[in-house]
């Protein structure tokens, strides 16, 4: 199971980014999600949205093994161990491993909780195999 | 630290440079709870009576509210709220896109603006680090191509609002835009913005907002986005957005047509939103948080540009208003008003007075600047808003507003100026519609739509009707419908998706841990509502009943075509609906708020 998204429907809200923070950090922060909503504005006039595909090139690298693997079968950063090497953000294809240390001590990651998709209006997101 | 608010209000002193901080009231909040009611509060105690508005007393207050940013759909709205110097009232302007989360997630309440800047500025907030910074090279520059400078410079994370070239020449109704395509666009906040010489806002927040209840907020936040995601009206609405209603409009005969001479329009068809969809819309384009997105983003090949909207109002006021058909000629207006810096509603009206002016000979070309003014000719709609903008000739003229311009003119050209205190009326043509027209009447900023879209209802009780029932529900409108600006939010969710507007009250309570029903937030609605009241009192001297008339083309000239033709409001019924909307307001038989009942609201003693 991943996360998908279709672009084309993407309005922009930023909505998922809302609900991502609260499921990862408890905390209401949009600049603590996920994942990446680009727009391209004033041309071409479009967004561009990335998400996590579950490559798991992430954890292949992490030295701490802190991405493990959650019940629904994704990754996640087990917070307690990540040791904030930063090895997991280049590896990541469609830039979506995170690590802001102004923001969190720790590098975080989809966990497919799909509370993003209970919000997109446009339902621009979905999970599938 | 207040659940739910940013916990600052910023000072910004733009005469001296000065910048404070002070938290935010734990009392103000308690009672007026942001966004416009920080606005309405700020606006009453701070500027001083018979303040200028383009002078250093008068102050513009952006304030988001506790909606904005969270997990509550429509989150995205921010209030801007002056002294207007198109009506020297009360203006307060809403400002959707990111702009107000950006704000909340940077810690910050309201922005206070004062005093008077020696040379252009901008004023930059990345979390704590706030400065004022030179902004020279800026000035005279359109507000999409400064939009743009900036997040090629900051990165896409910072939001911007600022003005055009119409804020800084002060045009009477200058605008404020962000995000290439939203605006606090109404009763000249941009104007106010331009002679402070504030060029733009740009904002980055990181911080986390903290909340009374975590849980129940992510509970109450995930019930309001299912019930807009289960409504039957979503994939309707999200595909047309406020272009849904041009040909409703157009059938019930509430389309602006040459200058509000009619309510239908011939060519109407060629505006709709399905043909505007079909033909432009490439994009939807959502604000803050929003599940059900207005916004569309369109591309016209025939001008060859990129512009949010039209919108409805846009349409209504730049399309039949000046009897134009062609929707990529109305595209092309609302992004040169977008980029010049002036409102759509207030410009649109401008032009279409002008021309009436013209085809009734009261303007020649000597007067046009050359232009042949004729109801139809978009190129002649272009040269005109520029010059609008620039204030160059009869744009000049223009540019002071239709009431002041009218005045001026004379020749019998104030019956047909259409707006209510100053404001230029939005896009519903009100021959008859009493509900819609006392909306407009008592509107708190002037004829503006938003605070109680009432024509609806017109048309469910019967249209002509003037009925206490029809006064009470415009009241209740106006009481209730302007509290998501006071928090923050957007109203659309409530009227077009219909979601049970009580799924709103388990939000609030969960973030500010004080509960609290819509009967509660109505009577802080209905306190503001009499506070403005009391500002444009204070403010103007012979203020009173003469002020909540409308324009007389409502009630002296039945439109000749159209769905409505040959029919009109009488005087009588006009003045029969202001006595009894004094009388359930508890005002005065001149529109005065009674003794009693600013005790009744507790704000005997603020006004004293």
């Amino acid at each position: 199971m991943r996360l998908y998204v279709d672009s084309a429907k993407c309005s922009g809200c930023h909505a998922c980014r809302v609900a991502c923070s609260l499921n990862l950090f408890g905390e209401s922060n949009p600049k603590k999600a996920a994942l990446v909503i680009e727009p391209h504005f004033p041309a071409k006039g479009v967004y561009k949205v990335k998400v996590c595909t579950q490559c798991g090139d992430c954890a292949a690298v992490c030295p701490t093994e802190a991405i493990k693997k959650n019940d629904r079968g994704a990754y996640y950063v087990d917070f307690a161990e990540c040791n904030l090497c930063e090895a997991c953000v280049p590896e990541c294809p469609e830039g979506v491993m995170f690590l802001r240390a102004e923001l969190a001590d720790t590098a975080w990651e989809c966990d497919l909780c799909g509370d993003c998709v209970a919000v997109c209006g446009t339902s621009a997101l979905w999970i599938a195999d | 630290m207040l659940n739910g608010y940013g916990g600052q209000i910023l000072r910004v002193d733009l005469t001296t440079g000065k910048i404070t901080k002070e938290a935010t009231p734990g009392e103000l909040a308690r009672d007026f709870l942001g966004g416009r009611g920080f606005g309405a509060y700020f606006l009453f105690k701070e500027v001083p009576k018979g303040a200028d508005p383009l002078g250093p007393q008068n102050k513009l207050i952006l304030s988001t509210g506790l909606f904005s940013g969270m997990l509550v759909p429509g989150g995205g709205k921010c209030d801007w709220t002056t002294k207007s110097p198109l009506t020297g009232g009360y203006a307060s302007a809403s400002l959707g896109g990111h702009f107000t989360a950006e704000m909340k997630y940077a810690g910050i309440d309201s922005i206070i603006l004062e005093g008077i800047s020696p040379k252009p500025v901008y004023l930059f907030i990345d979390d704590d680090k706030i400065e004022l910074r030179d902004a020279a090279a800026l000035w005279g520059k359109g507000a999409i191509e400064v939009e743009k400078q900036f997040k090629d410079k900051f990165g896409e994370e910072y939001q911007v609002a600022v003005i055009g070239p119409g804020g800084e020449n002060l045009v009477s109704y200058a605008s404020i835009n962000h995000d290439y395509g939203r605006q606090a666009g109404r009763g000249g906040v941009g104007t106010v913005m331009g002679v402070k010489k504030i060029k733009a806002i740009v904002l980055h927040g990181t911080k986390s907002v903290s909340v009374a209840d975590m849980e129940a907020y992510r509970k109450a936040g995930m019930a309001l986005y299912k019930a807009c995601k289960e409504a039957e009206f979503l994939p309707e609405w999200t595909r047309y957005g406020t272009t849904v209603v041009t040909s409703w409009c157009d059938e019930v005969g509430a389309l602006p047509t040459r200058n509000f001479s009619a309510g239908s329009f011939e060519e109407g068809k060629s505006l709709y939103g399905a043909v505007m969809r079909e033909k432009i819309v490439i994009t939807d384009k959502g604000c803050f948080g929003c599940p059900s997105p207005c916004g569309k983003y369109s591309r016209s090949k025939k001008y060859n540009l990129e512009v949010e909207g039209p919108e409805y109002e846009t349409i209504g006021m730049m399309g039949s208003n000046l009897g134009i058909a062609d929707i990529e000629a109305v595209a092309k207006l609302n992004l040169m008003c977008d980029d010049l810096g002036i409102d759509t509603i207030s410009a649109g009206s401008a032009i279409g007075w002008a021309m009436e002016c013209y085809e009734k000979g009261i303007f020649t070309k000597k007067d046009t600047d050359g232009l042949d003014l004729k109801f139809g000719n978009a190129e002649a709609a272009f040269t005109l808003a520029e010059k609008i903008a620039l204030k160059e000739g009869l744009g000049a003229l223009l540019a002071e507003g239709v009431k002041r311009a009218a005045q001026k003119v004379g020749q019998g050209s104030e019956k047909f100026a259409i707006h209510v205190k100053g404001m230029e009326q939005s896009a519903y043509a009100t021959h008859n519609a009493t509900a819609m027209l006392i909306s407009y009447m008592t509107c708190d900023v002037g004829a503006h739509h938003n605070r109680a879209w009432a024509i609806t209802y017109d048309l469910q009780v019967g249209r002509d009707k003037v009925v206490p029932e029809k006064v009470a529900r415009v009241i209740w409108l106006q009481n209730f419908r302007p509290m998501f600006d006071v928090l923050g939010g957007c109203r659309l969710q409530w009227v077009e998706l219909g979601i049970d507007r009580d799924l709103y009250c388990p939000a609030l309570e969960a973030i500010t841990g004080v509960k609290r029903s819509w009967a509660d937030l109505e009577t802080v609605g209905e306190k503001i509502w009499n506070l403005t009241r009391l500002f444009w009192a204070r403010e103007n001297e012979d203020f009173g009943r003469q002020w909540d008339m409308p324009s007389p083309r409502f009630y002296e000239e039945p439109p000749t075509t159209g769905v409505t033709k040959g029919q009109i409001t009488k005087l009588e019924d006009v003045n029969k609906l202001l006595d009894m909307y004094y009388e359930q307001r508890g005002w005065s038989a001149d529109g005065m708020p009674a003794a009693a009942t600013l005790e009744r609201l507790g704000i005997n003693t603020l006004v004293a």
